[in-house]
């Protein structure tokens, strides 16, 4: 704030919005997004939930005790959780040490590796997908250099696998985990470690008791956001794995689109919302509590 | 430096680099795959080849989904951006109550499972009476582009100067003048990288789009997907490349504008 210019401006200009009337005119811009966000997407939501709520007589939690009752639901569950924690899992391991060079790299160096997170983000999922499906048939590259490094014995097909989907997914949400814990390194005050060094503790004290605590805001929202979009991924699934590994967001997209079972997709697409605001919820408390107490 | 730091170090690198490969993969498949001469995708190709792009040049199929998914990207992010922009300058400059849940509910979309506002928006809708494919499929795109523009633009509105109206009005210039001349320029990095980041997200969005679209009225990855799973060619890498191409002209873009560090944020 240097604007000694700005200062005489009181005078002559007259007062810019009136603090006291209400109401506050400059809120009123904010109306049409609002309006057209409630009309387009709020109140579809509550269609939803209602439309997942309404038995035959009236509401009822029955669609969901059907739904919960049947042993499929729980591995469409069970699937569904399963991969996104490996997922998550697979992005924090791979992310973090990207985070942490990306942070520490400077000229060219940091401009490609800030280019192979970036560029990625930037083409679509389907794409990258497509490419995925190439690579991990019986004949495709990752097939090949296994076999070729002795790893595997005979080539073998990782597509339409478990293990195929979380490398693939993997792959798509990278980015998501790198950029959140970058941001955060990238605020630490690196004499904050070479003030620990100096007083004596060791590279792995240093990183466990200044580096990871500090990071931890940004591991909570790339452990957040990665989990909320590899609970609800759609794309990788129906490319990589099929139908027959049947995830809550394939299963929702096949009751809307093939099997026309709005009651059932209803119920599903619910049960994703609750974990996703969960999710979200539960992640943006957390890193709040963890932001105050550690970034100040 | 001690051995331990050392080998630390080569270790965070090692991983870093191996990362930035496992990212850069598909994208590098996809080209090579175009290019190659073979229609089953071995790698690398026993001939290179530009059959596939001349494929996609008399495609019937991919052509119009293109231009659809530019169109709607377009307009999308065009609506967003002058909504986004008088919602934001009204969080940032306004006083009233729940501003801070206002931002959250037009940031959610982004945070919700795409493919359930998609079902949701399907369901909404439809008891609104709203039937046209090419409308619904603009207004849903409008519902994903909005928050790229109101994180950002209120972001930056909320580090800029205000002061610096007012002495564009001591100088002489008007009230709109100001605004033209001081706040436009300003904003201008967040109108540029949210605009960006929106049209991408509007171009690339499968979730909400398959829920909007019929026989005449397709976005390109919709008409890509199901083209993998009818008749899976190269024709679809050959047009992979070219969205990876538009993806690197469109940061190449934003970094001449704003730095590729600044993109990064978003």
């Amino acid at each position: 704030m240097s604007a000694p210019t700005a200062a005489p401006a009181a005078g002559p200009v007259p007062a810019r919005w009136p603090r006291l009337a209400r109401p506050d005119p400059v809120a009123l811009m904010a109306l049409p997004a609002f309006a057209y966000l409630a009309a387009a997407y709020g109140w579809p939501l509550l269609v939803l939930l209602g439309h997942s709520l309404s038995g035959p007589d009236g509401i009822s939690l029955a669609p969901f005790a059907r739904f919960l009752s049947d042993p499929f639901s729980w591995r469409v569950i069970g699937n569904t959780v399963r991969s996104a924690l490996l997922v998550t899992l697979v992005c924090l391991l791979a992310g973090y040490p990207a985070a942490i060079a990306l942070a520490r790299a400077r000229g060219v160096v940091q401009a490609l590796l800030l280019l192979s997170v970036i560029l990625p983000l930037s083409v679509g999922v389907v794409v990258k997908a497509y490419a995925w499906q190439i690579v991990l048939r019986r004949d495709g590259v990752v097939s090949q250099a296994l076999v070729g490094l002795g790893i595997w014995d005979a080539p073998q097909r990782l597509l339409f696998t478990e293990t195929g989907l979380v490398i693939g997914a993997a792959n798509v949400f990278l980015p998501f985990m790198i950029l959140p814990i970058y941001a955060v390194i990238r605020l630490i005050d690196p004499r904050l470690s070479e003030a620990a060094a100096t007083l004596g503790a060791s590279p792995v004290r240093r990183f466990l008791t200044v580096t990871l605590p500090l990071t931890l805001p940004g591991i909570v929202s790339g452990v957040a956001f990665v989990f909320s979009l590899a609970v609800s991924m759609y794309v990788v699934p129906s490319l990589v794995i099929g139908d027959r590994y049947q995830t809550l967001a394939t299963l929702t997209g096949r009751a809307f689109l093939f099997l026309r079972d709005e009651q059932l997709g209803s119920t599903t697409a619910v049960i994703l919302l609750a974990l996703a605001v969960a999710v979200v919820v539960g992640s943006t408390a957390l890193a709040r509590r963890l932001g105050g107490g550690g970034l100040s | 430096m001690t051995a331990t730091e050392r080998l630390s170090l080569a270790l965070v690198w090692t991983l870093a680099v191996a990362s930035a490969a496992f990212l850069m993969a598909p994208l590098a498949v996809t080209v090579a795959v175009s290019f190659g001469s073979s229609a089953v995708f071995t790698l690398p190709p026993p001939a290179w080849s530009t059959r596939w792009y001349e494929r996609l040049w008399v495609s019937r199929d991919l052509w119009p989904a293109l231009w659809t998914s530019l169109r709607v990207a377009g307009l999308a992010t065009a609506l967003a951006l002058v909504l986004g922009t008088l919602c934001a300058i009204a969080v940032v400059r306004g006083r009233f109550p729940g501003r801070e849940a206002l931002v959250t509910f037009l940031i959610s979309p982004l945070m919700l499972p795409g493919l359930v506002v998609g079902i949701a928006m399907l369901q909404g809708f439809r008891a609104m009476g709203l039937r046209d494919v090419g409308v619904s499929l603009l207004v849903a795109h409008g519902v994903i582009t909005l928050p790229y523009v109101v994180r950002n633009v209120a972001a930056a509105l909320s580090l800029f100067d205000f002061t610096l109206i007012d002495a564009a009005r001591t100088l002489g210039l008007s009230y709109p003048a100001a605004i033209l001349r001081v706040l436009v320029p300003g904003l201008a990095p967040a109108f540029l990288t949210s605009g960006l980041f929106a049209f991408l997200a509007s171009m690339d969005n499968y979730p909400i789009s398959i829920f909007f679209t019929d026989a005449w009225t397709k976005t390109l990855p919709i008409q890509m997907l199901q083209l993998v799973e009818e008749r899976p060619d190269p024709t679809i890498a050959a047009v992979s490349t070219l969205l990876i191409l538009l993806a690197v002209v469109v940061l190449i873009l934003g970094d001449r504008l704003v730095g590729l560090r600044r993109l990064a944020q978003v």
